[in-house]
Order: structure tokens, then sequence, then C-alpha cells
């Protein structure tokens, strides 16, 4: 009897023994337990360990949570312990906060998927509510209207008491209706002013809440939640026309800049110009291998690249178009046929050999900062790129048009694209004038290339999808008309845009493309055509 | 008891097949003539694309092969014959897909046709195949409804990709609100339209259901992302199914990270987006969203982290990526060559009898087998982007266990198709109905 009482207690004793030799020295505390859990490496064993984290009230839970957020937190599933990285490389124990000299070699990291990003979003919410930092605590709010979790109520309006930002109090009075709206056991006048706060609101996300909203209420909730919805979607439908506006302003905006260099080499020498598509590629490749350069010697200069891009992508497209101009095109003028496929072997040509040095996957160019994101303006969406794309089409458009007005290589481009042989009379070179037109259309089409990089694939097919676009535009603008071509486009774009939500993507297209053969029927020259002597020559 | 049996038939019927290999072999060197017999090569054909818009992603198959039969003859070749590829460049041009099949056939006489990537080049070489009754490996994920005699089917069907996704998307996601988008062809059309029938039959009410085709290399994605964002505000779990193909991904996703659509929000499920794609992309903003393959590169094991090796030591390149029609190319070459090793011969007829039932391990920790529909046994993976460009796995939870799930050529949810089999085994057929009991159903 007692010795089997005693082998017992050996027993448990080695039990011990081996269990504190087998985990890390535990305190056995809630904090520790749910820091532990991370190990596990189930996605339900680390979301069952941020509750527990947010639980234990434990200041250091919130720095663990950001660490697994960004991919900081580390495992070792043998010894059952966390490590942090933190954001300058160093290295800590999660449980006790001690610095380690470096990660285990099998640590891996604790791995992340949207549930538990969810829920370590709601947990970093319910954290950072009641933090100093201010925009900490508008994320937060935002965070609590999305999940509308009921457990915050409380911690909202505490928050909401405390909060002096007008901002912050706004987002927080939001994040509070949206509670009350799913709280089964709130009073009726405390719905009706959420619904009111909803309503005031006015965006998609409100509508989504109002929407979701359980629907066994009073009536006069019921009543008020039918006309709190019918006023944002009234609302959202004008807004959704200055969206599509804005929208097609884009589009066109783009149409625009890929065409610009194709109204000069096309429009105003007339020469059919099938690989205007490969000098925009080419500028594109340009800004991959500027920022390639950049990203490996000047890093601090990434935010410029695309400034240090536009001269050179220039440069190149101009330069090759003047070679192509030398080489071909000038044995070809007034063969319409014969140029057209001269150039398309030049544009496929330049492909292949692209394809050939740069391989045919896409290339990477990123996004600068300021061209990143995006704002609000009511309740539509603006994004960076296409606003920066917007401005930067307009201003090129300006500077070529000042450049044909007011240079004398302007002037001298007018001359022998109206008449040739008067201005050969008149002293001015007109092969040198022929070359270097084509050398300003082709680095236009160039420079066109840096922007559309920020928005398309930089790969050798980039060219062919705007080919057929810039055509369409040229044509539909009046061949031989700069202002033709601006106004071509941005009705191209806003006709497009208005028809796509309708018609869907392909049919919209088809429906264009119907439109301006329709059109050039009744109008072959295009809006806006040339008239007078000019159109002879 | 099995060992016992198998014994016992074994003497007869093993005799009966040797004298049958022999008695082709000899025909077969009898009709070629002494100039194969000679050649003591055999030559394999490569048929990818490796110019124009498909070169993006078929260029690497064709390495991908090279490597292959390169290592394949370090190992001494295939029955004592060493391999050599002969590479032809169909250029993204359906109908030369077929006259470059015909010239590997005809006038190199190709043994074995590794090729294509999209349904519809794969289509415009299939009467080429039957006609001159020659092998075709097919590596990537396609929409099914279809089974050829001539036709291995490497890559996944329907089943074994989008809908293992969508169950996913249910079960882990809650998803109670789809938007099908896909570029305007003949593979996301017909996905779609399983998908719709699958989301109908679970109960998904036609209005939480949003189609939307956009055509190739489409780029302004404006419109679209917005479209998505409002039908996702509707107070129901949203997420999106992409079947947006080649070039129009990267401006896809672009958009989405512009206008601020996360992965927790509404997440993104693709079928056509690899490494190989996500290599154009700034993917910090993509983290999250969603990706179903059979492979992924991210998965450990030890043949993955070899054929990885290889592979960056074959294109000395230490940055390529490998992806999921790779690893089709890689089962499909190998059940080739333990196909002809047991049929003791390289004559097409005698490969295609062999090729069901070979058995290949995958890259990803299971054995693939090549089944009588011709198509094969795969794991499904789904991942997610990370920020790396690089795909994590969120199900299975452990990948080296998962499950093998059979490729069926035609699905169970389209009304069209759902009676029919293919089994080129026992019922000789591509498309057997069995409602009348007939071969030659029709498909949708």
């Amino acid at each position: 009897m007692s010795l089997i009482h005693l082998s017992r207690l050996l027993f448990a004793a080695m039990a011990i023994a081996w269990v504190a030799a087998a985990t890390p020295p535990a305190f056995a505390g809630p904090y520790e337990d749910a820091v532990a859990q991370f190990a596990e490496g189930s996605f339900a064993d680390s979301e069952e360990a941020v509750g527990k984290l947010v639980a234990s009230g434990n200041p250091r839970a919130a720095d663990i949570i950001t660490a697994l957020q960004d991919g900081r937190l580390y495992k070792d599933e043998d010894t059952k312990l966390v490590f942090i990285q933190a954001a300058d490389g160093k290295i800590s124990n999660a449980a006790t906060g001690e610095a380690v000299a470096a990660l285990p070699d099998n640590a891996s990291k604790v791995r992340l998927n949207n549930k538990l990003r969810r829920t370590v979003e709601a947990a970093m919410a319910g954290l950072t509510l009641l933090s100093p930092d201010l925009d900490k605590r508008v994320q937060a709010a935002q965070q609590v209207f999305k999940s509308h979790d009921e457990t915050m109520l409380p911690t909202v309006e505490a928050a909401l008491k405390a909060e002096k930002n007008a901002a912050a109090k706004q987002a927080f009075a939001e994040a509070r209706a949206a509670i009350l709206l799913f709280k089964s056991d709130a009073a009726d006048p405390a719905k009706l002013d959420a619904i009111a706060v909803m309503k005031a609101r006015g965006d998609q996300d409100a509508l989504a809440l109002l929407t979701a909203m359980p629907t066994e209420q009073s009536a006069a909730v019921t009543n008020a939640v039918a006309g709190a919805k019918a006023s944002i979607e009234r609302s959202l439908a004008i807004w959704s026309l200055v969206q599509n506006g804005w929208y097609g302003l884009s589009l066109g905006s783009v149409l625009l800049l890929a065409a610009i260099g194709l109204a000069i080499t096309f429009g105003v020498m007339g020469v059919i110009n099938m690989a205007h598509g490969e000098m925009v590629m080419l500028g594109a490749y340009t800004t991959f291998v500027v920022q390639e350069a950049i990203r490996t010697h000047y890093p601090a200069l990434f935010d410029y690249s695309l400034l240090i891009a536009v001269p050179l992508a220039f440069l190149v497209a101009g330069a090759i178009g003047v070679l192509i101009e030398r080489s071909v095109i000038r044995f070809l003028y007034g063969r319409p046929l014969e140029t057209l496929l001269a150039t398309w072997g030049i544009s496929l040509l330049l492909q292949q050999a692209v394809r050939t040095i740069f391989g045919a996957n896409n290339r990477e160019v990123g996004n600068p900062s300021w061209m990143s994101g995006a704002f609000d303006i009511g309740q539509i969406t603006i994004t960076y790129n296409r606003l920066w794309i917007l401005c930067f089409t307009l201003a090129v458009f300006a500077l070529l048009l000042a450049m044909l007005r007011y240079t004398s290589l302007g002037l001298e481009m007018r001359a022998v694209t109206q008449n040739r042989r008067m201005a050969a009379s008149m002293g001015i070179a007109t092969s040198r004038v022929d070359a270097l037109t084509f050398g300003l259309g082709s680095g236009i089409a160039g420079i066109a290339g840096v922007a559309l990089s920020q928005i398309d694939n930089v790969s050798p097919n980039l060219g062919q999808s705007y080919i057929i676009d810039s055509f369409m535009v040229v044509v539909f603008g009046g061949v031989g008309n700069l202002w033709g071509t601006l106004v071509g486009a941005f009705s191209l774009g806003i006709a497009n845009k208005f028809l796509e939500p309708f018609a869907g993507a392909v049919l919209g297209k088809i429906a264009i493309l119907v439109l301006i053969i329709l059109f050039i029927q009744k109008r072959p020259r295009g809006l806006f055509a040339l008239k007078g002597r000019a159109v002879e020559a | 008891m099995r060992i016992e049996t198998k014994r016992l038939g074994a003497t007869p019927i093993s005799r009966r097949k040797w004298l049958a290999a022999a008695a082709g072999l000899v025909l077969g060197l009898s009709a070629f003539g002494p100039a194969r017999a000679a050649d003591d090569t055999i030559k394999v054909g490569i048929l990818h694309s490796l110019s124009g818009t498909m070169a993006i992603s078929e260029t690497t198959l064709k390495d991908v092969m090279l490597m292959l039969i390169d290592e394949q003859n370090k190992k001494g070749g295939v029955l004592g014959k060493k391999l050599e590829a002969v590479v032809v460049d169909p250029a993204s041009n359906w109908p030369l897909f077929a006259e470059k099949a015909r010239e590997l056939i005809t006038k190199d006489k190709v043994s074995v046709v590794f090729g294509c990537w999209t349904s519809v080049s794969r289509k415009s070489v299939l009467p080429v195949f039957k006609e001159l009754n020659s092998i075709l490996f097919y590596p990537v994920q396609y929409e099914g409804e279809e089974s050829e005699r001539n036709v291995f089917y490497t890559g996944a069907a329907p089943n074994q990709q989008a809908i293992p996704a969508v169950d996913y998307l249910m079960k882990e996601e809650k998803v109670k609100r789809w938007v099908l988008e896909g570029t305007d062809y003949v593979y996301p059309r017909t996905t779609n339209k399983i998908l719709e029938a699958y989301l109908k039959s679970k109960g998904v009410a036609p209005e939480d259901i949003m189609v939307n085709y956009t055509p190739f290399g489409f780029s302004d994605w404006q419109t679209e992302v917005s479209k998505i964002k409002t039908f996702g505000s509707a107070g129901k779990k949203t997420a999106v199914v992409s079947t947006i193909n080649g070039d129009a991904n990267v401006p896809f996703y672009k958009e989405l990270g512009n206008q601020g659509i996360k992965a927790t929000d509404i997440p993104v499920v693709a079928f056509s987006v690899g490494e190989e794609e996500l290599a154009g992309i700034d993917t910090k903003p993509l983290v999250g969203h969603l990706a179903a393959w059979n492979y992924f590169e991210s998965i450990k094991t030890p043949e993955n982290e070899k054929f990885i090796k290889d592979w960056h030591a074959f294109t000395k390149n230490p940055k390529r990526t490998t992806n999921d029609p790779m690893e089709a190319h890689y089962i499909g070459f190998n059940m080739w060559v333990k196909a002809v090793e047991k049929a003791k011969s390289f004559d097409p007829d005698k490969v295609i009898e062999a090729l069901p039932g070979i058995k290949q391990a995958n890259l990803t920790g299971g054995t693939s087998e090549m089944l009588p529909n011709h198509h094969i046994t795969k794991p499904v993976f789904i991942g997610e982007i990370q920020a790396d460009g690089q795909f994590n796995v969120v199900s299975p939870d452990d990948p080296k266990k998962a499950k093998l799930v059979p490729g069926d050529a035609w699905s169970d949810y389209l009304p069209g198709s759902k009676d029919l089999e293919a089994d080129w085994v026992k019922l000789k057929c591509g498309n057997y109905n069995t409602v009348t009991k007939k071969c030659g159903g029709q498909g949708t």
C-alpha cells in the first residue's frame, strides 16, 4: 500500500519535473497561457489566444497583437516559446519581454488568415479606443463601426464622453450608433437616434449596416430605417453620376495620353504608325530601368523616380523614333499601305527585342508614395494615381501646343506638314523636320509610357492594348487637329464610363465602336475636320 | 490474399501482354522504317507560345520541359534512348497551334507533345492529335467538359479548384453574396456557369450572385471595382471569385488596393493568379486575398525544395518562381516516362493504354494518379497572398496531408453534362451517357 503510494508520489514528482523541463518557466497566469497558445500553430488556437490576451488586461498585449498583425510574431513549436521581432529587427520573448539574441532555427511566423485578421483588428480597436494618439483612436472607432461588437459599447461611450477632437467625436458617435442598431435590447429612441446618425453619414457603409439590421423591430424603427435607406440611396445615385463623370475624365486622360503622340505622327504627318504602341512600351520599360537603378543605388530617391524617368523616356523613345524615320519611313512617304506594313513589322521587332532583353514576364514598376492611395470627396473615391495622370496629361498637352505655336521648330513642323514644297522653297530642311517631328511624336508616346506604367502592366504587349484606342481617338477627333484629339479622348472616355454600368464592360466597348463607325459615316473627317487648302496637302 | 490471386493470374496475362508488346514493337518498327530504328533519340514536342500575349505564361513551361528532359537524359534517357526536345513557337495564334502540332507530329515525328495553355489553343489542336493519333499533355487548369483519347489533362478540372475554393469561402469566411468576375472567353464562362449552378444548389439566392465579364487585357477597372464595392455593401458577407485571366489581373488588383478594398472586407479568390503573375505587382495592399491551386511554391517538402533548386540552377536565376502548371508538366512528363517504360514502347496507342493507373509523386507530398478519364488526382490548396509575393497555405491546415481529389471531366452541376462519364479503360469513351447508355452524349 505505502509502496504503491510512494511510487505514485514519485511518478507525480517525475511528471512535474518533466513538464517543468519541457515547458518554459510557466507562471501559469492567463496572460502567459494565452501567449503560449500562439505556439500551437492552428488558426483556431491563435484566435483563442488573442481573445485571452485582451481579457488578461496585460499592458504587453497590444505589442503582441500588433506584432501578430504585422507578421513579426514568431513561434517555436518545440519549446512553445513565442517571440516578437521589433521593427528594427531586435528579438524579444513575447511572454516576458526579455531580449533574446536570435530566433531559434526552427522558429516560424505565426500565420494569419482573414478570419484571424478580423479578430485581431477588432481586438486592436478595443485596446486603442482610449489611446492618446488621435489617429489610432479614429481608426479604432472606424473598426468598431465595422464590427459593431456589443461588448465595446461601454468603452465607446466612455471614449465619446472624454473626446475633445471633433472628428474623433464624430467617429465615436457613429461607432456607438452602429452598435445600437444591432443591440437587441436597445430602446427605440436610442435606435431612432442611431438611424439618424447613419442617415447623416449617408455612405455605402451606413447603407450596408441599415440593410443588415435585424428585421424584427417596432413600426417606428422600421419606418425610420426605410426612410433613411431611401434618402441614402437617392444621394448615392446622384454621387454615382458624379463618380461616372470622374471615371470618364480619368479614362479620357489615359486615352488622350496614349493618343497625343499618334496625333502628331499620324494626325499631323499622315504616317500610319503601327509601332506607336511600342514607343509607349519603351517609355514604360525606361521607367522600369530607372526604378531598378534607383532601387539598387539610391533608394532614397525612389519617390522622384518618375520625374527622372520622364525626360529619359522622351529621349529613348524619341531617338528610336528618329532612327525608324531615317531608316524606314522616309522611303515610304505617300505610300500608306507599305508604311502600315513596315511599321507593323517594326512593332513586332521591338516587342520581340524587349521580350528577349527583359523576358516575357511583367516587370514591377512601383508607385511612388505620392501616387498611392485615394481620398474621398463626398461619397466618391478619387485615387491619387488617376488624378496625377489627368494633371500630367493636360500638362503634356499644353506643352505640346505651346511648342507647336511658339517655337521655331513648331513653326517649321506646321509649315512642312501643311505645304511641303512651299516650305522647302522657303529654305526649311524638310527631311530634317520630318525626322524631328516623328521623333517628337515618338518621344511623347514614351512619356505616356511612364504614366501608363503606373496603372497597367509593364510587359512587351503593353503597346498593343493602346494602339487601337489611340487610332480611334485620333480619327474620331479629326485627323491633324490636336484639339480634336483632346475633345475626342474625353468624350469617348466619358461615354464609355456612362455606358459601362448599364451595358457591362464588353458590350459598352462594342457600343462605343459602333457609335464611332456610325459617326465616321456621317462625318468622315472626324469631330474637328481641317478645312481649307491644308486638307489637300 | 491479394498478392496470391495476382500471382495466380499473372503468368498467362503478362506473357500475353509481353507478346502483344513485342508484336506491337515489331509492327511499329516496320511501319516507321529503318530511319527510326537506327535513330537512338526520341523526340518530344514542346508546343508553347514564345511570343505574343501568352508568352508571359507559356515561356516558363517551355523552360521547365527542357529542364525535365535534360534531367531524364542525365538519368540515361527512356528505354535506353536519349530524349530530344523539339521546340516550336505557335506565337499565341490559335490556328497556328494546329499547324505547328501537325508539323511536330508529321515532320519531326515526335512521340509525345507537351503544350497549350488557353482552352482555345487546345480546342484548335484536338482534331490534329485525333487524326494523326499522337499524345498531348495539357498542364493548365481548365473548364472541364472534355475528355479525349489522345489528350491527358494534368491541370485541374473545376471540381479540383473552383468548387473547393467556393466551399472554403462558404465555410471559413461565411460568404453569402458572390461576385463572379471573369474575362470574356470560354474558361471563365463555363466555370462561372458551373459555379452559379453549384451556388444555387447550396441555397444562394439569384440576387446574391453577380456575374460580370470584361474583355481580354482590360485595364480600366474603376467602374467594375466600384460596382463590386456597391454590391458588397448589402449587409451580407461578400466575396469575389475571379477568373480574370493574364494581364488584366495586375490593374485589377492595383485598383482594388487603391480603392481600399481589403481582404478582410471583400476577399478575392482567383483561379488564374499564381506566383508568376504576382511578380509584376506590389503585393502589400493585396495581403489576404486568396488563390486556389494544386501547388504552391511555398509548400515545404523535400521534393519541392529539390525541384525549386534544380529550377534555379537550370535557369541560372535564383529569383525565378515556380507555379502550378509547371508542377503539372513535372507530373505529366514523369507519368509519360513511366508509361513508356511500362509499355516498353513509344507507340502512342500502347502509351495511351498504359497511362491510366500510372502513379507519380507530386511536389506537395502526395501521389497523383492518372485516371481512366485522362485526368489526374490532385490535392487542392487555398493560399493567401503574402507581402513577398508568395502564397501562405490556409487550407488545409497541414498542406502535406491534403486529400487528393480525382479530376472530373464532366461537371455534376451542369444539366447537359451531369449524366456523362469519361472512361477510356472500360468504356473506351470520352462522353458516355449513363442515362441513354450510349457513347456520344453532348456536353454543354
